[in-house]
């Protein structure tokens, strides 16, 4: 007991069965080392079908330009920005597991931080397709580069939201990736050094970088971490706020508001944790990891999801009461006439529905344990987050300053719908590619947390617990004499 | 870089390995490396390792960066071509923070990374001898240099009454080189110096 930091009975174990580091080395990477079952062979090629579809719309769109689509113009951002916006939102909650909940101590994010860092980078990769092909001439992308050119140098206007954008999209993917490819580098090692093909030894000897495991490269990889969490805790909470200001810093009514910032980047970990959810669970079934993502992940990311829900809820009363109290007629038209009412006023009380009403039930902590109605929320949830970005852009356009400009139904055309489709194809492939060939839970720091918080851990806490609090320090501290002159960190 | 011979023991528990560290070091015993399948905290203390400095690497590049940042911004905006935007000044440095901030992160974060794969000499094909195959899954492997003087058989039987489960004298190339992980490779060519 001598590695004992007291962990209250209260909380659950975060590993479930009594496992040894080799049962979770094997538990883990056992999937990469057999065949995949029929059901991922499916799941694999109607992503890859769908990924197709995407392709042949984006063609149409490149060949024919946006004319495709059926945006006109008033509603010039339709269904392509509010795609993008809700990819890029749903980015978010990889990289707050990984970073903030790091920085917080949470230890049950060591369960689903990898699977959540991987959704991240597919879904920041699905959100950057949406404004590089909006542009039409995409061939014309790199344009939006501060790079020395022949026209001057003429360069990008630094003071536009949409070249933040820009700079905030790449360095969060830039960051996410160097963020969950380091924390990756050992267990690439893990399953090198178990790898029973010659093929596999390579592949896995050249990703895992020469990784041995070694006391100094551990510390400098703890340093690492640390640092790269502290980074990114403010990079994420920055792109959201910068995806905001698109809407924030123009004169639109409806978009021009200060709320947005805070209110998108709760909206944003929001829908992240919905799809993170959608995620797990299919893969904890599949994987047969029930062990490492146990009920209590499950809840607590529940609980970050009803938390978020109601922020966001908070803050479209706000959004209401404001445009009220600012007694501007265009503000107050196009919330109480347009939005709330009008042609789009279902998409806005199906989105109040999704993001607001349903998620409450997850006060209820029996409904917050149950798998089947998490799953149903998750899409729920993200069905929800979706119209909030339509209703957002939709809602604000149809009718701008110009009545003779005003557009009451816009429908997409199926290449505007197959576009979406296609980055669904995008997202899922990465993802399939990766619940096969990667290890889906962070193997060493499982490991790490193993001794403190799993279930074996908690069976020998509980025998300490009946003791009275004097003989427990003293057993303690008793413990602690034995080791000598070697001082053991606990935390 | 050069063939060394080790002696290395392995433990199952940390909870070994801890006292472990410390009776080899107090018998005078240079401990060569100890690799563990996840950071076992507290190790680095125990064997007398240095703090890492490589959170102030990822300060100064997060410095550059910021640099960079706004002073290529300003001599865009004020000097190299000057446009008028709403008539707003061009010196426009709230509007300028969000790409500041971009650029900090991306350039602490990159330059750290690059920083740690430099100085753990990690890179794609890089190939290392590695001394025990589950020292990256379930064992704790401490690896102890021999000296001219060292006794193999003393410092064996030091390590199980210490409480390694498994003890062995290996050969072996302390470095990195260029190499493949699923075929064994001599590095060394037997030459005959008459």
């Amino acid at each position: 007991m001598s590695q004992t930091k007291y962990e209250s009975q209260l909380r659950e174990p975060l590993v479930n069965g009594n496992k040894t580091y080799g049962q979770v080395t094997n538990d883990i990477v056992h999937t990469i080392e057999v065949k995949p079952t029929r059901l991922w062979y499916i799941g694999f090629y109607v992503s890859v079908v769908l990924l197709l579809f995407g392709v042949y719309s984006v063609y149409r769109e490149v060949t024919y330009g946006i004319g495709q689509w059926n945006v006109n113009k008033t509603i010039g951002w339709g269904w392509d920005i509010t795609n993008f916006v809700w990819w890029v939102g749903i980015g978010h909650a990889g990289t707050l597991i990984s970073a903030i909940l790091l920085l917080f101590r949470q230890g049950w994010r060591t369960g689903v931080n990898r699977a959540a860092e991987a959704m991240t980078i597919f879904a920041v990769m699905c959100a950057g397709q949406f404004p590089i092909f909006h542009m039409g001439r995409v061939w014309m992308a790199f344009f939006t580069l501060p790079y020395p050119n022949t026209r001057g140098p003429l360069w990008p206007n630094f003071n536009s939201p949409l070249l933040w954008d820009v700079f905030a999209i790449s360095t969060y993917f830039t960051v996410s990736l160097l963020f969950w490819y380091s924390g990756l580098l050992p267990d690439m090692a893990t399953i090198r050094d178990r790898a029973k093909t010659k093929l596999r030894k390579h592949l896995y000897g050249i990703a895992s970088f020469g990784w041995s495991g070694s006391t100094k490269h551990w510390q400098r990889h703890e340093s690492l971490s640390l640092v790269l969490a502290g980074l990114s805790t403010p990079l994420v909470l920055s792109v959201h706020t910068i995806v905001s200001f698109d809407f924030a810093t123009s004169v639109v009514p409806g978009w021009h508001t200060t709320i947005f910032p805070p209110y998108f980047v709760a909206g944003a970990i929001f829908s992240g944790f919905a799809m993170v959810q959608t995620l797990m669970l299919i893969t904890r079934k599949v994987m047969n990891l029930q062990d490492y993502i146990t009920l209590g992940h499950i809840e607590a990311m529940n609980k970050v999801i009803v938390l978020t829900g109601s922020i966001v809820g908070c803050a479209y009363l706000t959004e209401l009461f404001m445009a009220w109290y600012s007694m501007v007629p265009f503000e107050q038209d196009i919330f109480f006439k347009y939005r709330i009412a009008g042609p789009y006023g279902w998409s806005y009380w199906l989105m109040m529905t999704c993001n607001v009403i349903s998620p409450q039930l997850f006060w209820f902590r029996k409904l917050r344990r149950n798998v089947t109605f998490t799953f149903i929320m998750s899409i729920v949830v993200n069905i929800g987050m979706w119209f909030e970005r339509f209703v957002i852009i939709v809602s604000s356009l149809y009718r701008d300053y110009l009545p003779s400009s005003w557009s009451v139904y816009y429908r997409p055309s199926i290449w505007e719908v197959g576009f979406y489709l296609g980055t669904f194809g995008l997202f899922f492939t990465c993802y399939f590619l990766f619940s096969k060939y990667f290890p889906v839970i962070a193997i060493a720091e499982i490991k790490h947390v193993l001794k403190t918080t799993g279930e074996s851990f908690k069976n020998d806490m509980s025998a300490l617990e009946q003791k009275g609090a004097d003989s427990f320090y003293e057993e303690m501290h008793h413990d602690h004499h034995e080791e000598g002159s070697v001082k053991v960190a606990h935390h | 870089m050069a063939l060394k011979k080790f002696v290395v023991g392995c433990f199952e528990d940390e909870k070994v390995l801890f006292p472990a560290v410390a009776k080899v070091r107090k018998a005078g015993y240079k401990i060569h490396d100890v690799y563990t399948p996840f950071p076992v905290h507290g190790l680095d203390q125990a064997m007398g390792l240095r703090e890492t400095s490589l959170h102030t690497a990822g300060f100064l590049f997060g410095l550059i960066g910021t640099t960079t940042a706004v002073t290529f911004m300003t001599w865009v905006f004020t000097k190299d071509w000057p446009v008028n935007i709403g008539g707003k000044p061009n010196f426009a440095l709230p509007a300028w923070i969000p790409i500041t901030f971009e650029l900090t992160v991306l350039c602490a974060a990159v330059g750290m990374v690059l920083s740690f794969l430099y100085i753990c000499q990690l890179a794609p094909f890089v190939k290392r001898h590695h001394f025990h195959a589950r020292a990256t899954d379930d064992r704790f492997v401490m690896v102890i240099e021999c000296g001219e003087k060292t006794n193999e058989s003393e410092l064996s039987s030091f390590m199980n009454s210490v409480g390694a489960i498994e003890v062995n004298t290996q050969v072996a190339e302390e470095g990195w080189w260029i190499g493949r992980y699923d075929q064994d490779q001599e590095l060394y060519k037997q030459t005959n110096i008459a």
